[in-house]
């Protein structure tokens, strides 16, 4: 099949509008006769459960948690992005469009990234009318902080808890129509297959989680906004619970699954501690806005730290190496994500690595401290303020703006970073890669769509901070509820579709033999030792930077390891229990199919883009080498084993923005 | 370290539980509190037999789905903090740790650790919302300024995040704090104001409706709450149901 | 108005507005029965007073009564809802850690309280009640008594000393009970600034208010 993203003609700043303009309508009366399940209730599912039902249609939400208010969007700390311009700092629909072109690495397409810069302005409107209690000036004008790779500052944010404040907004909406009877929910349930009818998409198969219950259920049509993939690594700092099933079962029903190996990898985590570790914990980009990163200049002092004769604060400024300022005068501690992780990557693998495992760098606000203290006394009127003075006050605006994240730190590493400087490593964050969509969202299965960080579409090979909270939103509020009903205005004489057709009870079949598989293979290994397994071989070979041996040898890993996974497994417990290690079975048997796929895609790339680094195409000076003959999305199609995923094409023009090399400098 | 836990272990809701000890040991002073409890599941498993079911997402602080009352008290003895969040620095070699899963007639056992705290959400479909329609035209974000202030104490109310620790903790099971910042949110936007009457009077009737208890101002919930909500919320809640009653 | 006292948060609101006129009533309770120590004289007078005139005896005795009966009536309503809603116990609960014994045990100590006012009752009200509504003696005089007859009874009552024990004890527990429902009370009603402004005075009502009375007790037993 030839990959059409439909890309609607005319100049680029019409196109959306021209679009919605021409596209069918259903009318409302219509629109109560048509079911739409959407799977996952983050920011992209929840802000479209509640759309679509205001708009009238009846919808079926499912969460796997026990309430949409828990979906992982709740996780993103630092801020959304609009281009509302109200800084008056020159931010314009073009420049937040245009950033986030060249912040992906000219590998995403062109009108999704308009259109998303389009509608920002719209959400920010859209949340301050739910309620969401953003962050406003002593004016009482929303505040605005900048982020990583632009030079404008247009995030919006909730203290460091936008993501929170954005997903309880959405869930809110949900709320009101949940209470109209216009949204049934379905928490604790898991959707495990999707239902093909004529070649359409009409229902899926879910397992209710607490009585084991496999459930039918039926829509005109289906939305995948299951989030992202990045627990494939096992140590990310996705929830738990976060995983690929929903994606990886509509892409082996044929969906095309597009670029799985842009990943994500957030420069500002907190480092790893033990083998026992079960997550990583971020800390917001914003940090970088006032931290300066370094690590020592010398050798023989990373090794006395690491001993404990030497305190990082002890060591003079000519002793440090600031090397993202030195690396990149312009954007300096502002790079963006995937530049300053390779950048830590680069000092730790030459042994600068300040903590014991060799895997961590120094964020540092002793400078901020004096610089907004300085500001403060000033302020307040003190003259000849003593160094002690200028600190304490400097502190203060410091743990006002990031009071929460300072805590957050000390909790977990249990040291004090008003005294002594972060540490902080690179860790598995986000996943630009997803189930291909064209340009109203739906995947290579008709009436399938898929939104949010589940597709593949906006960042390209790198996504910026703060798009992430607004690209979920924007294709929940704004994008699939008017896409959707072009495809469903065919559907008013449809009635509903029933669920006791062959193929319901063929995908009830297929759920559940597999379900009876792990129940009854009385295996050695748990689910986790997989799962560990496969994120190890995932992180090394697959992570910051990747070469063809690697790839290659992963490729081998991965698809051995599924094998045994097959054959000695172990899932304690039966199957019509609340049981999470069968849940976790299933997610786990997915990663292992996604793992191989990734490598392949990344061996096929050969090239440099984004997350996506190879050794083989770089610079003199290390930067990422990106190839023209590269510049296109990779879209698999599901031959069986992931090994026979056959590849397409889709090409990615750029009319309105100049493709240049991406210079940070 | 080497520690006893006393674990409430309940097949499912219509089962009776009880309490099961298990050992564990060489537990790291790094390892949050469920790395121990994955620790201790990965032996359980290993030993096949079925593992303590506990609920858990996010292991950063913020999705509220993680709830055990460790040692007496919601979300172990540290402050501030979620399970998830919880050291094992905060515990000493050969210590005891009874963890029990939140008690509260509203909230039922669904398996050993794990409670039903869908109450909650039927509480916030009574009224946790504005209604505005999601339609592209709303008006400017910045069209009503909203003093720092206010703006400020909403999102000190909007930090909940329903984790359900102060119904654990309250001797009332009292869901009046998890309500009162809900209400409190909303009272303190102009946005919210249209709505409230209705909003409180119907948030406070499906709590009721619920079986939750009563509040009597113990303050428990305040000291064990996560993050910190405060009861002047609850008190907000109170005057906004007689406002909205006279 | 009528759903609203059907509420929990109205009833928890009409809690807290029967104490405020109960404890405003301890207060006035205290200063008029203070006087038995400094000045007998002006002691009966004010007895005589307060036994006699009828917005007192028509208009706000039956308002206290009603007051009281309906606080402990709605405690023990409340502490039921509140046990249901409670459900399973805890195996091990440290309630220490986040809140005080005595806000945690009000029914313990309203029960105390309760036990007392029976007593009180038996001691005072009752023979009250007998001389001037059955007897329909509004006169204030006793055979043998020079001037009114109050203060000889006050000071009668305090003679055995199980019976200031009695009030001793019950005075203890009636301070822990104000040491919560003081502050507790402007909470109810919403007024959480006032509560913590008003929150050392609360300690201060709770120790003086059970002091005095404990006082006025132990000073009739002592000298007499």
């Amino acid at each position: 099949m030839a990959l059409d993203s439909k890309v609607p003609q005319g100049p680029l700043k019409d196109k959306w509008t021209d679009y919605k303009n021409h596209i069918n309508l259903v009318n409302p009366a219509n629109k109560r006769h048509i079911d739409v399940i959407v799977v996952g209730t983050g920011l992209a599912g929840g802000s479209a459960s509640a759309t679509l039902a205001e708009l009238g249609y009846n919808v079926k939400a499912f969460a796997y948690q026990d309430s949409p208010r828990r979906a992982h969007s709740i996780a993103a700390q630092g801020g959304i992005n609009a281009a509302k311009n109200y800084q008056g700092d020159g931010d314009s629909t073009y420049r937040l469009f245009y950033d986030t072109v060249k912040g992906g690495d000219y590998r995403s397409r062109e009108a999704n990234v308009y259109r998303l810069a389009e509608v920002s302005a719209n959400i920010i409107d859209q949340c301050v009318a739910q309620g969401v209690p953003f962050a406003r000036d002593y004016g009482g004008l929303l505040d605005n902080r900048s982020f990583g790779g632009v030079l404008v500052s247009r995030t919006f944010y909730a203290k460091g808890q936008t993501g929170q404040q954005l997903l309880l907004g959405a869930y809110s909406a949900m709320n009101r129509q949940i209470a109209r009877g216009k949204i049934e929910m379905f928490n604790r349930h898991e959707m495990l297959d999707v239902v093909i009818v004529d070649g359409k998409a009409r229902g899926i198969i879910a397992r209710n989680l607490v009585t084991g219950e496999i459930e039918r259920h039926s829509a005109h049509a289906v939305v995948i906004a299951s989030g992202g993939y990045g627990n494939v690594y096992f140590l990310s700092t996705n929830a738990m619970g976060s995983n690929v099933t929903a994606g990886w079962k509509v892409h082996k029903k044929g969906a095309y699954f597009a670029n799985p190996c842009y990943t994500q990898i957030h420069p500002t985590c907190i480092p790893r501690s033990g083998d026992y570790q079960s997550k990583l914990t971020l800390m917001s980009e914003s940090l970088r806005n006032d931290g300066r990163i370094w690590v020592p200049k010398h050798l023989k002092d990373v090794e006395a730290i690491k001993a404990g004769t030497l305190k990082p604060t002890q060591l003079t400024e000519e002793d440090r190496d600031y090397y993202l300022e030195r690396r990149y005068p312009a954007f300096g501690n502002l790079v963006p994500r995937d530049v300053a992780s390779r950048a830590a990557k680069e000092r730790c693998d030459a042994g600068y690595g300040v903590n014991a495992t060799g895997e961590a760098v120094y964020l540092d606000f002793a400078a901020s401290f004096v610089r907004y203290g300085k500001e403060q006394a000033k302020i307040h009127g003190i003259t000849n303020p003593s160094e002690a003075k200028i600190k304490e006050l400097g502190q203060e605006i410091v743990r006002a703006k990031y009071g929460n994240l300072f805590q957050m730190y000390e909790k977990i590493v249990d040291e004090n970073p008003y005294e002594t400087p972060m540490m902080i490593y690179p860790a598995v964050h986000y996943t630009m890669g997803g189930v291909w969509v064209d340009y109203n969202l739906m995947t290579t299965i008709p009436g399938c769509y898929a939104i949010g960080e589940a597709n593949f579409s906006d960042h390209g090979a790198n996504r910026l901070g703060a798009s992430a909270l607004m690209q979920g939103l924007a294709d929940g509020y704004f994008v699939l509820p008017y896409t959707i009903g072009d495809y469903l205005a065919d559907d008013i004489r449809t009635g509903k579709i029933p669920t006791d057709t062959p193929e319901f009870e063929a995908a009830e079949k297929e759920v559940k033999e597999r379900i009876d598989f792990f129940i009854n293979n009385k295996g050695t290994h748990s689910v986790d030792y997989y799962h560990k397994k496969l994120g190890k071989i995932m992180w090394e070979e697959c992570g910051m930077s990747r070469n063809a041996a690697g790839l290659k040898q992963a490729i081998e890993d991965i698809s051995a390891l599924r094998k045994d996974f097959w054959q000695n497994v172990i899932v304690p417990g039966t199957d019509t229990e609340y049981n999470e290690q069968l849940a976790k079975a299933g997610r786990v048997a997915d990663f292992l199919e996604l793992g191989e796929l990734f490598a392949k895609d990344a061996l096929v790339r050969e090239e440099s883009a984004g997350g996506h680094f190879r050794e083989e195409h770089q610079t003199e000076d290390g930067e990422a080498k990106r190839m023209k003959e590269f510049q296109f999305v990779s879209a698999w199609e599901y031959k069986g084993e992931p090994k026979d995923a056959v590849l397409h094409k889709e090409a990615l023009e750029y009319e309105n923005i100049e493709v240049k090399e991406r210079s940070y400098k | 370290m080497n520690l006893t836990l006393k674990i409430w272990r309940q097949k499912d809701a219509n089962s009776k539980g009880q309490m099961t000890d298990y050992q564990i040991s060489d537990v790291s002073d790094h390892m949050s509190f469920l790395e121990m409890m994955d620790v201790l599941n990965e032996q359980i498993i290993n030993k096949g037999e079925e593992p303590v079911a506990f609920d858990h997402d996010c292991r950063e602080g913020i999705c509220g789905m993680c709830s055990m009352y460790i040692n007496g008290e919601a979300h172990g003895p540290d402050r501030g903090v979620t399970t998830c969040q919880l050291h094992m620095r905060m515990f000493k070699d050969g210590d005891t740790i009874t963890i029990e899963p939140w008690k509260a007639a509203a909230f039922p056992v669904i398996k050993d650790l794990v409670v039903d705290r869908s109450a909650f959400d039927r509480i916030q479909h009574a009224g946790g919302y504005i209604s505005v329609n999601t339609s592209g035209n709303t008006q400017d974000a910045n069209s009503i300024p909203i003093a720092k202030q206010a703006a400020d104490t909403a999102m000190d109310a909007a930090t909940c995040i329903g984790c359900g620790a102060c119904v654990a903790t309250c001797k009332n099971s009292s869901a009046m704090l998890f309500v009162g910042a809900k209400v409190s949110q909303y009272a303190l936007l102009p946005q919210g104001q249209v709505e409230a009457a209705d909003r409180v009077k119907n948030m406070v009737a499906q709590m009721d409706l619920e079986g939750f208890g009563n509040c009597t101002n113990t303050g428990a919930c305040e000291v064990e709450c996560p993050k910190g909500i405060s009861l002047d919320n609850i008190a907000r809640m109170n005057r906004e149901l007689m406002k909205a009653s006279i | 108005m009528g759903g609203f006292f059907k509420s929990s948060i109205g009833r928890k609101v009409s809690m807290a507005l029967s104490a405020f006129f109960l404890m405003f009533f301890l207060l006035q309770h205290l200063a008029i029965n203070i006087l038995s120590v400094f000045n007998p004289d002006l002691f009966n007078e004010v007895s005589h007073f307060m036994g006699t005139n009828p917005v007192v005896q028509f208009a706000l005795q039956p308002v206290l009564i009603f007051a009281v009966v309906f606080h402990f009536v709605m405690g023990f309503v409340l502490e039921l809802r509140n046990k249901k809603a409670n459900g399973a116990k805890y195996a091990k609960n440290n309630g220490a850690a986040n809140s005080t014994w005595f806000s945690r045990n009000m029914i313990l100590s309203g029960i105390t309280i309760l036990a007392f006012i029976l007593l009180h009752f038996i001691d005072f009200w009752f023979p009250e009640i007998n001389t001037k509504f059955i007897q329909g003696d509004w006169s204030g005089v006793m055979e043998g008594v020079e001037g009114y007859r109050y203060h000889e009874e006050l000071v009668h009552k305090f003679l055995h000393p199980a019976r200031v024990a009695a009030y001793v004890v019950a005075f203890v527990f009636l301070g822990l009970h104000l040491a919560h429902g003081f502050t507790s009370a402007f909470q109810s009603v919403g007024a959480a600034s006032l509560r913590k402004k008003l929150e050392k005075v609360g300690i201060a009502y709770s120790i003086i208010v059970p002091l005095g009375f404990i006082f006025i007790a132990l000073y009739h037993h002592l000298n007499h």
